[in-house]
């Protein structure tokens, strides 16, 4: 029971009061360029939870090994091209056994390879100790706020097409402003895990 | 003389009129996330220059090395390398830094602007040339950050590198320093920069989704194999 709790808290966590894009800042590339048609931006982030959990399952492993042999320096070097690697190899197996599969997330795939919030998420959770479970958990949590921030954005800023904004403002300053109103929106969840899990 | 010009204007492009943040619109998460303060933003700002301008040393040495299919884990190899000198040196000597950077240390790796310096000019370029240009977007980069750190400190905390100011440190706006005032201050720094922009008669900045990423080069590609590209639709605002 105390082990679920953990869990579910750290989800939560990671999907509303650590949101990845409007707290942590991890993932603003794709957040500001994909996220302007709705239908992109739900294909996206769910590459984006695939490949999370996918770098996630890869490296907790590797990280093992790497520091079992005091080789914990070479980290970041190894993490990223195991990601890189990975995702190459899921774009080849998904295009040739899974193509429907390939067919939503493909595009998407080369997207997010050094998409600094997939390295981010793999680094955090060592920085963090989780063990595997507790990293899964964070990762999919990761992703799908990945995912709510950017369908809330999308929303958004499909809204803002037909507004009439000052000129000096239009396309990045107004999208910008606009990211900053719903990251104020997710202020508002400061707190809520500890308050619910104690 | 004109070669020294020329390498003179590979400097203070970067600077000014090709400023990577501001103009180019790359590296945004390290934008946003470490200018809480000015003086994690200069210390990031450091950090990814130093990288840049030695990485950009060592690919362009290897440019006729390297085969160009394979350039890209290449590229990503040398600059994990630098990062993770860099991290360690930080580590050993401004532990407080660390702190305050956090895992956005090792996430220069994946910083747009130095992958994209790599594949758009010392790729390409003589060592002496793309040294300077990545000093010149190196200081474009700290110049940016330190521009967003000064306003983000000033609002938000009432002090500077530290130091509290006396009207402003009494009731700061703390909004300032949180998340979105991050994305405020980018946002109207990025109004202002494009209204001197067009003044000048320059073309605005630009999000130009899938070029600024890092792996524009694999994903262009692939999207010559698969003809339909909803990722970039980002063009006229």
């Amino acid at each position: 029971m105390e082990l679920t709790k953990g869990l579910v808290a750290i989800l939560l966590t990671a999907i509303l009061t650590q949101n990845f894009v409007l707290s942590k800042f991890l993932g603003i590339c794709p957040f500001l360029g994909v996220s302007k048609k709705l239908n992109t931006a739900v294909g996206m982030s769910a590459a984006v939870i695939f490949v999370m959990a996918l770098a996630t399952a890869v490296t907790y492993p590797i990280n093992l090994f790497l520091e079992s042999r005091k080789l914990g320096y070479l980290q970041t070097i190894v993490f990223i091209l195991v990601i890189a690697a990975l995702v190459q190899l899921v774009e080849i197996i998904l295009k040739k056994y899974i193509p429907a599969l390939y067919s939503a997330l493909g595009i998407y795939l080369p997207l997010i390879t050094t998409n600094c919030a997939v390295l981010g998420v793999v680094i955090l959770n060592v920085d963090n100790g989780y063990n595997f479970a507790q990293s899964m958990f964070n990762s999919v949590g990761a992703g799908l706020g990945f995912m709510l921030a950017m369908v809330m954005f999308a929303g958004v800023r499909e809204r803002m097409e037909s507004c009439d904004i000052p000129k000096f403002m239009r396309g990045l300053p107004i999208t910008l402003v606009a990211a900053s109103l719903v990251s104020v929106s997710f202020l508002g969840f400061t707190g809520i895990v500890e308050h619910i899990f104690g | 003389m004109a070669e020294k010009e020329s390498l003179f204007k590979e400097f203070t492009k970067g600077i000014v009129i090709e400023n990577p943040v501001l103009r180019l619109v790359l590296g945004t998460c390290p934008t946003l996330a470490t200018t809480t303060s000015v003086r994690s933003a200069l210390g990031m700002g450091l950090a990814a220059s130093i990288v840049l301008v030695c990485s950009n040393v060592v690919i362009s040495a290897l440019r006729k090395v390297i085969p160009s299919k394979v350039r890209i884990p290449a590229y990503i190899v040398v600059i994990a390398s630098f990062v993770t000198i860099v991290q360690m040196l930080v580590k050993a000597f401004t532990p407080e830094l660390d702190e305050q950077l956090g895992v956005f240390l090792p996430l220069i790796v994946v910083n747009c602007i130095i992958l994209g310096r790599a594949e758009a000019f010392a790729g390409k370029n003589p060592v002496l040339a793309s040294a300077v240009d990545g000093l010149g977007m190196g200081i474009g980069f700290t110049a940016a950050l330190f521009l967003m750190g000064t306003v983000r400190e000033v609002l938000g905390a009432g002090s500077f590198l530290g130091l509290s100011i006396p009207v402003l440190s009494q009731n700061p706006m703390l909004i300032f320093i949180l998340p979105p005032g991050g994305f405020f201050v980018f946002g109207m720094l990025m109004a202002c920069v494009n209204k001197l922009a067009e003044s000048r008669g320059k073309p605005r900045a630009q999000l130009r989704g899938c070029d600024a990423c890092p792996m524009a080069a694999t994903c262009k590609l692939h999207n010559e194999a698969a003809p339909e590209q909803p990722a970039e639709e980002e063009a006229t605002a």
